[in-house]
């Protein structure tokens, strides 16, 4: 039997990005939060011995523990789908900070266009340019509704960046001035700018200087230490809920933080959760925490997992395209790209930042004609200067042996002589890309895995090529002395890295028979819960998520405060 | 090379310059980057290093590279190198095999001199090898290339029976065992291994293959303290510097080649 513990407002599951800017504004507010936590506490003195590329960056020392919990994964449904056994195509976090812990920072605004994609996509070019099964659909919120959440999570983590001339309008500037430019950066801006594109600097959540945001916290500058993904930052300069909203919720003595705590069901009767059960994992002990409000921010995979194995809100049919949860799993197209070799020229290129780069969003969303291309939406395209560590960086050219004395030579030859651009591709989601539960693997706990069936598409083949010869073009401008640019997509595999950017799952939109939660991120199906992350994400972007993950996180505080006084549904 | 030495004065603030510096590396790398320190509460790592580094600086255990102006002492018997997991016999072929993946050339040691096959052993030893972190329960069925390995067995199962399996067709190809064989016939039954061409039914040739040619990278490139990379001449060839805890004054400048740190250093500085 479970134990029962007494009743607190309202229960977090999961303390990422996500669940600790809701416990910040929770809390603040003045409501009493539990948060729950599968792994464990986290603080900067941690990362003492961090600049460990094997520890951190091969042997993922801050992620997810795949002995206990994976996902399994098919192409599409005639495959048997087997468990993803050995990190690859993306990394999951765990621990108090979540994935907010190793991301880059790398923070971006969707286009207003994504967030209208459907309409906008037919107003422009007719129904006739959405092929046959790709389920887009509008986000039930706007550009402009959207940016006010936008600018809070950009002052709350200290975006250092400058104006993007290709994107939406802010209401203001950036808290902080971009990064410094490296020399290769340098090269790209003058390159691109001889092209007629339009390249600015990437926003970023690694300081540009000492910067104290409007909680009160305050952050030192970033070192461009080069150990930044997937690495803890031990100076507090990238944006981190350790180090930004988790100190002001606990502050506020409303906040109680339980780590090691795996959540496993979402308790409900009547159309409303009355809270949650977890395995306290030191002990194995289920408990049972009872709340008012229930806010899920696990993560893409395990919202959708707990939804289904709570059976709360209708599971998505891929048959019929009916229902909603597990619907829209989308990812990205980060294949598109063009490897420069700069024989004459040597950079720094140990040193870096996990969101120093430049961008340019000629090629992105509909900010170009689409008329005559068999793909919809389009990429980023950007150099980042993350900091290029050796074990994982060497680059040589095509043709090159892949080891023995060639190999060597070259690979040391170029260490500091190679440039990539490169597009980050958007995915538009099909009606035969979902989540649900896998029949066959269980996690540690006894509960089925979350099941992955993706591929990529057309549009995605079509797309990533388009953005490769982009990225040919201005390796050429630059002057690269040998360039090796992608020639054909392959299908989606789990083995190598791409982006930790899965999105879509308990997708928002402005009707309950096509979408899970509203654009408050609140359940059609249960008022009382609300679900929060990129599953919200109906489609991606060709940018990463977590500006859009934070602003919406804002907005369901938001709506989390009003639904505590009056309740209902909240539109 | 010139580019080896690098002009005085370009190091960033906080690398660790020459020896007898007791001062901790970061407190000086505080002062140098103009923290605002009295205007700022810097809490977090920061904060616990301002009042650690107010102690009284404790004598930094000896480290070869802790002074380097002094008369080299004699050269400490390095305990790393004994097998954790290996036999002779396994360690003999494997430190053969990495070192025609990462040979010796004029750019500098292979594998063996900077220790690859001490450092694999170690990494066999521990978590790595036995796949801890990694989804390991049943069933095992055959995949897809697309998803990834699904074998039931662990790195250090696959490496203990693929060495015996390099050896078996050494013997068949060039009736010798593969320490025996030339360079060449060394370098043909690598290829056969990455081709899939030994007809084997318990592992994927291929498969530990490039399990071999990346364990070699790693134990090239990892911080010595993992047994490999020797003195940090994987690094050096490359000018690599390691672990420094600031770039800043570097990110916008040109090549700037300056000595590298190894975790062992960051620690005796603390
Ligand atoms: C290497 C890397 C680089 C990245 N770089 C960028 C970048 O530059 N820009 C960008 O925008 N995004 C980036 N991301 C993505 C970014 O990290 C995520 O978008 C963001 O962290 C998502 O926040 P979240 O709160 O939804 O999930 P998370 O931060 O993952 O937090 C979810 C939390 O829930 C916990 N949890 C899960 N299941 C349970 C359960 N059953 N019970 C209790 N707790 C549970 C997890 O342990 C975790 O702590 C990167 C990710 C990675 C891995
Ligand atoms: S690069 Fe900057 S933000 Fe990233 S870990 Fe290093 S100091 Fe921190």
């Amino acid at each position: 039997m479970a134990k029962t513990l007494p009743k607190t407002d309202v229960v977090i599951v999961g303390v990422g990005w996500g669940g600790g800017i809701i416990a910040s504004e929770l809390t603040k507010a003045g409501m009493n939060v539990v948060g729950l936590e599968r792994g464990k506490e986290r603080k900067t003195e941690d990362y003492f011995m961090v600049h460990d590329e094997l520890r951190y960056s091969q042997r993922y020392e801050l992620m997810q523990d795949l002995s206990k919990e994976t996902v399994t994964f098919r192409s599409n449904e005639k495959m048997r789908a087997l468990p993803m056994r050995a990190y690859g195509s993306f990394l999951i976090g765990d621990g108090i900070g979540g994935a907010g812990v190793h991301w880059n920072g790398q923070t971006f605004r969707f286009l207003p266009y994504d967030f209208q994609i459907r309409s906008k996509t037919i107003e422009r070019y007719g129904k006739a340019k959405i092929p046959d099964g790709m389920t887009i659909q509008d986000w039930g919120i706007t550009y402009d509704e959207m940016e006010p959440y936008y600018d809070k999570f950009e002052k709350m983590a200290g975006i250092s960046g400058e104006t993007n001339p290709l994107a939406g309008k802010r209401s203001s500037d950036y808290p902080n001035p971009p990064m410094k430019k490296s020399p290769p950066m340098q090269m790209f801006e003058e390159a691109a700018k001889k092209l007629n594109l339009h390249p600015y600097m990437q926003p970023s959540a690694n300081l540009s200087q000492n910067y104290t945001n409007p909680d009160g916290i305050a952050r030192a500058a970033c070192q461009y230490c080069g150990y930044c993904e997937r690495f803890g930052c031990e100076y507090g300069a990238k944006a981190d809920p350790v180090v930004t909203v988790i100190p002001v919720a606990l502050k506020t003595g409303k906040l109680e933080i339980r780590t090691h705590s795996h959540v496993r069901r979402i308790m409900h009767s009547g159309g409303k959760a009355t809270g949650v059960m977890y395995t306290d994992v030191t002990t194995g002990e289920e408990i049972v925490q009872p709340a008012d409000i229930v806010v899920v921010t696990s993560y893409v995979f395990n919202n959708i997992r707990l939804l289904l194995m709570s059976k709360l809100g209708k599971a998505y049919n891929p048959a019929t395209g009916t229902g909603v949860v597990g619907k829209n799993y989308a990812y990205q197209v980060l294949k598109g790209n063009a490897l420069g070799f700069y024989d004459d020229k040597k950079f720094n290129l140990f040193a870096g930042a996990g969101a120093l780069g430049m961008n340019l969003d000629d090629y992105n969303g509909d900010n170009f004609d689409h008329s005559d291309l068999k793909f919809i939406h389009g990429a980023s395209i950007s150099i980042g200067q993350t900091g290029f560590r050796p074990i994982s960086n060497n680059q040589v050219p095509s043709g090159t042996k892949a080891w023995g004395q060639e190999f060597k030579a070259n690979s040391i030859k170029y260490a500091n002589s190679w440039i990539s651009v490169g597009g980050q591709g958007s995915s538009m989601p099909f009606q035969h890309h979902y989540i649900d539960l896998d029949p066959e693997y269980k996690d540690a706990y006894g509960d089925p895995l979350p099941r992955m069936t993706f591929d990529f598409e057309d549009q995605d083949r079509e797309l990533a090529v388009f953005m490769a010869n982009k990225c040919e073009e201005i390796q050429k401008e630059m002057g690269a002395s040998r360039i090796d640019k992608l020639k054909s997509l392959g299908p989606y595999e789990i083995t190598t890295y791409q982006s930790t950017h899965n999105t879509g799952g308990v997708i928002m939109g402005a009707d309950p028979a096509t979408s899970a939660v509203n654009n408050y991120l609140q359940m059609w199906d249960a008022e009382n819960v609300f679900v929060v992350g990129a599953s919200a994400f109906p489609h991606n972007s060709g940018y990463n998520p977590t500006d859009t993950v934070g602003a919406l996180a804002y907005r369901a505080s938001e709506g989390i405060l009003k639904y505590a006084k009056k309740g209902g549904s909240l539109v | 090379m010139a580019d080896n030495e690098g002009p005085k004065g370009t190091q960033p603030p906080g690398s660790r310059q020459g020896g007898g510096v007791q001062e901790p590396s970061r407190r000086k790398f505080l002062v140098n980057a103009g923290y605002a320190i009295g205007g700022v509460v810097v809490g977090g790592a920061l904060g616990s290093l301002i009042r650690r580094n107010n102690k009284a600086a404790a004598p930094s255990p000896a480290s070869p590279s802790a002074s380097p102006g002094a008369a080299p002492a004699a050269e400490p018997k390095n305990y790393n190198r004994a097998l954790m997991f290996l036999t002779q016999e396994q360690f003999a072929t494997l430190n053969a095999a990495t070192e025609r993946i990462f040979p010796t050339d004029d750019t500098g040691p292979g594998a063996q001199a900077l220790g690859v096959a001490y450092f694999i052993d170690h990494q066999l030893a521990g978590e790595w090898g036995f796949n801890g972190r990694e989804y390991m329960s049943p069933p095992f069925y055959h995949g897809e290339t697309v998803q990834g390995y699904q074998g039931r067995l662990k790195r250090r199962e696959i490496f203990a029976i693929a060495l015996k399996e390099m050896d078996n067709y050494s013997q068949s190809q060039f009736s010798k065992n593969f320490v025996d064989l030339t360079a060449d016939q060394q370098d043909s039954v690598l290829s056969d291994f990455e081709s899939d061409k030994v007809p084997l039914t318990t592992i994927s040739p291929s498969g530990f293959f490039k399990m071999l040619r990346s364990s070699t990278i790693e134990g090239a490139y990892s911080d010595p303290l993992y047994g490999g990379n020797l003195d940090m001449a994987g690094w050096k060839m490359r000018s690599y510097p390691g672990n420094q805890m600031s770039y800043a004054a570097v990110i916008d400048k040109e090549f700037t080649a300056m000595p590298p740190n190894s975790l062992q250093d960051h620690m005796a500085g603390h």
